[in-house]
């Protein structure tokens, strides 16, 4: 596993790295100096650095330093927060035919990324090649069966309600709107997409905290989304502490449900007491990834009944 | 007499056989309940109905272990075809016994004798005939074979329709398997205890259904108490918060259905004849006291002064008094506490500017009464626009396009209905895309059947009531 610790450091000393440590992408096989990547939040569709100017240090298994990754602050939640409110209408409005193309398409470019996730998933969460490939391939393989459940979805959640009275009535599930998110802790890719996927098939915006330990694939899967046709803001990622991040998010009143699946070591009572107040809808922590089922999409949905009046003829 | 003037025509009392005092409803037996006994009285008339027990912790206790003990024995191992055929019993007796609970309903609500005969009561015995047949059929809710039930529900219902919401509350939690308590509110304990009766007469297992009465506290007691697996609610947004807060990190599941502040939204091409009706029935239902009351009119500016001057034309032909009486329209506030809040709310709403306008009516010497009224001038800011009355009082705004419309309808925390009076069909389609709202009646309101989900968005709460996706919430993986 990697380890993570907090610095300080100016945006000029984030970008020199430490003389001590290998530079994040330096590859053995080639005497070329690398170019590493700086790892900001992605907000509103563009990648700024955190607002309170503060990094995290992430390094790999062995102690090595792999990157200094933004550190979100209660400023930058609500900004991110703001974004995903803006951003949330126009998602829910496109036609499901359209999420599902632009779902399919993040699984596409994902595929076509995959080495960097896997080079990224075994520096910082310590993984065989193999096991890396594999969640990676998992985590695209979930985005593909999420793209095909947009147009399907309402079928499943919805119905045509047989009322003793001339009405036409039709029950569908809409996106509840912004959804703040505590991703798994482990598997930082495939957890983050678990969580993130189910929301986004009917519409939601979401603001996620990544894992805390490997936020490195949640930026890198910031890029993928920011090339996918994803509107700018339908996905916002905060990288940083959750245990400072959270209860922001939790008590923000243009929050609308609050996933806490990897919130399982934070205090996530006092969370959910804190989403009582505006009576945000709570997905409880859950061991591990996220259950891949139609019920977890729907549980951030609400049901909209209409009834339409038929005339006499 | 002109042709407006009614003859007195009051539905008579002497259908009830009712006790002085009632008991808790605790495994199949009446009993005393710990705390201090209270009386229910009639709106109308302010004369004490019968006096009713109050359950304290230790009451409550004894109907959880209760609940318990049945869902674990009885009612938990019994096959869903017999589950539902006790259901389709109770509903043959609730439809039997109609017309007395229709009185004992008006009587101790203090609505007209004409909505609890021909909405609250035939929509009790629905619910229950709807959920009977989901008994044996609970692989078809949508969530995958041999669903299972959570066990003990605990429920907390309202006053404003007391045998329908415990009717909204018990049918599905039974059909799904679990076993139940229920609070009835303070004011209206009356028709919850003639529903045990009714358990009685169907046969039900002691300790499936256990009622328990008291205020806020019993209700506080029952939500809290650690062996109950599933919550459900309807009341105040304020009351739902602290049982939301309360169930925080517990295993508990809630379903919450909260207040409203409905948008009916009237466009220049709307049917006008219904759109007045609407109006009507949308706020002065239930005198207003109904959480998806149409309590905004939206109305375009271009037809506003001729809605209003049909309105008023409607409102004044209302009539006003003895809930009994099978003429009456609108009937007694419930409580002089819910008649307090109406009238500071109405005052603060001309103190902020807005204009209001009663129907002329006689009221009652005796009683908790208030006229049918509406406020013109209403800002989207002002309090009487964003504060639910839960009363007969609409507030009125207007807008100029459907954009505004939608814009202002969405104005407000709650979510839990909206109306649209439109006859362009696809104008209605869109509107009713874009309302943030659990229901949207069009060309209608306030329509309510068991098929259909009811239920809100944002803090009007979570959850919905009625069809699949209300059984849903009485099983696992549902919610």
């Amino acid at each position: 596993m990697a380890t993570s610790a907090e610095t300080t450091s100016s945006e000029s000393s984030a970008a020199s790295a430490p003389a001590a440590s290998a530079p994040a992408a330096t590859r053995p096989t080639s005497d070329r100096l690398s170019v590493p990547k700086t790892y900001k939040l992605f907000i509103g569709g563009a990648f700024p650095r955190s607002e309170s100017g503060r990094v995290t240090e992430v390094t790999d298994a062995r102690g090595a330093f792999v990157a200094n990754v933004a550190k979100a602050s209660r400023k930058d939640a609500r900004d991110a927060v703001r974004a995903a409110r803006k951003a949330q209408p126009g998602w829910a409005g496109a036609t499901a035919y359209n999420r599902g193309q632009v779902l399919y398409r993040i699984a596409e470019v994902l595929e076509g990324r995959s080495a960097q996730f896997v080079d990224e998933l075994q520096r910082v969460e310590g993984l065989s090649a193999a096991q890396a490939r594999r969640q990676v391939e998992d985590a695209i393989d979930l985005w593909v069966w999420h793209a095909g459940w947009t147009d399907k979805i309402a079928q499943i959640g919805g119905s045509a309600n047989p009322v003793a009275g001339p009405y036409f009535n039709l029950s569908v599930p809409e996106p509840t709107g912004v959804v703040a998110i505590v991703a798994p802790q482990q598997q930082g890719l495939l957890g983050l997409t678990s969580v993130v996927a189910p929301a986004l098939v009917t519409g939601n915006a979401v603001v996620v905290v990544p894992s805390a330990a490997a936020p490195l694939p949640a930026i890198s899967l910031g890029e993928v989304l920011a090339t996918s046709d994803l509107p700018g803001g339908v996905v916002n990622v905060l990288t940083g502490d959750p245990a400072e991040l959270a209860p922001w998010l939790a008590s923000h009143a243009d929050v609308n449900a609050l996933d806490l699946s990897g919130a399982g070591a934070l205090d996530w009572v006092e969370l959910e007491q804190l989403a009582a107040d505006t009576l945000k809808r709570v997905i409880r922590p859950v061991p591990g990834i996220a259950p891949e089922t139609p019920q977890r999409i729907l549980a951030l949905t609400e049901t909209k009944t209409v009834w339409h009046t038929k005339s006499r003829l | 007499m002109t042709f407006l003037d009614y003859a007195p025509a009051p539905e008579s009392t002497a259908i009830l056989d009712l006790r002085p005092e009632y008991g808790l409803f605790i495994d199949g037996e009446w009993r005393a309940g710990g705390g201090e006994p209270f009386a229910s009285v009639s709106p109308s008339t302010e004369r004490q109905i019968a006096m009713f027990a109050s359950a304290d912790e230790g009451d409550v206790d004894a109907a959880v272990r209760a609940a318990r003990a049945a869902f674990r024995d009885v009612w938990g191992p019994m096959s869903g075809r017999d589950r539902g055929k006790y259901l389709f019993r109770i509903a043959r007796i609730l439809q039997e016994r109609a017309r007395e609970l229709a009185v004992a309903e008006s009587l101790d609500n203090g609505k007209p004798i004409k909505e609890t005969r021909d909405a609250d009561v035939p929509l009790v015995a629905q619910w229950f005939f709807h959920c009977a047949g989901w008994a044996d059929k609970l692989d078809w809710v949508g969530l995958g074979a041999n669903p299972q039930p959570h066990g003990v529900a605990a429920q907390v219902i309202p006053w404003n329709f007391p045998l329908l919401m415990l009717a909204w509350k018990v049918a599905p939690a039974l059909a799904a398997g679990n076993t139940v308590v229920l609070k009835p509110a303070e004011t209206t304990p009356l028709t919850a205890m003639l529903f045990a009766d009714v358990c009685e007469q169907a046969g039900l297992p002691a300790g499936v259904v256990n009622l328990v009465t008291g205020a806020g506290e019993t209700g506080a007691a029952l939500v809290r108490h650690p062996d109950v697996d599933k919550v459900a609610f309807t009341g105040s947004t304020a009351v739902g918060r602290e049982i939301a807060k309360a169930l925080a990190g517990t295993d508990k599941r809630l379903t919450l259905e909260l207040g409203g502040k409905g948008a009916n939204i009237v466009f220049d091409d709307a049917p006008l004849d219904q759109a007045i009706e609407g109006i009507v029935d949308g706020i002065f239902f239930n005198q207003g006291q109904v959480c998806c009351a149409g309590s905004r009119l939206l109305v375009q500016e271009s037809v506003h002064d001729v809605v209003m001057e049909r309105l008023k034309e409607r409102m004044a032909t209302l009539r006003v008094g003895d809930p009994l009486d099978k003429n009456t329209d609108v009937g007694a506030i419930n409580s002089s506490a819910q008649l307090e809040r109406i009238t500071r709310l109405v005052e603060t709403g001309i103190a902020e500017g807005g204009e209001a306008w009663s129907a002329p009516c006689e009221l009652p010497s005796e009683g908790y009464w208030f006229a049918p009224t509406v406020v013109t001038g209403v800002e989207a800011s002002s309090t009487i626009a964003r504060e639910e009355i839960f009363g007969p009082v609409l507030s009125v705004l207007t807008f100029r396009t459907p954009d505004e419309a939608i814009a202002k309808a969405n104005n407000t925390p709650y979510g839990l209905s909206a109306g649209i009076w439109s006859d362009k069909g696809s104008r209605v389609l869109a509107v009713a895309d874009r309302l943030r709202a659990g229901v949207v009646w069009t060309n209608t309101f306030n329509k309510f059947d068991p098929a259909s989900p009811f239920g809100g968005y944002k803090e009007s709460g979570y959850g919905r009531e009625g069809g699949r996706q209300g059984m849903q919430a009485y099983l696992k993986g549902g919610e």
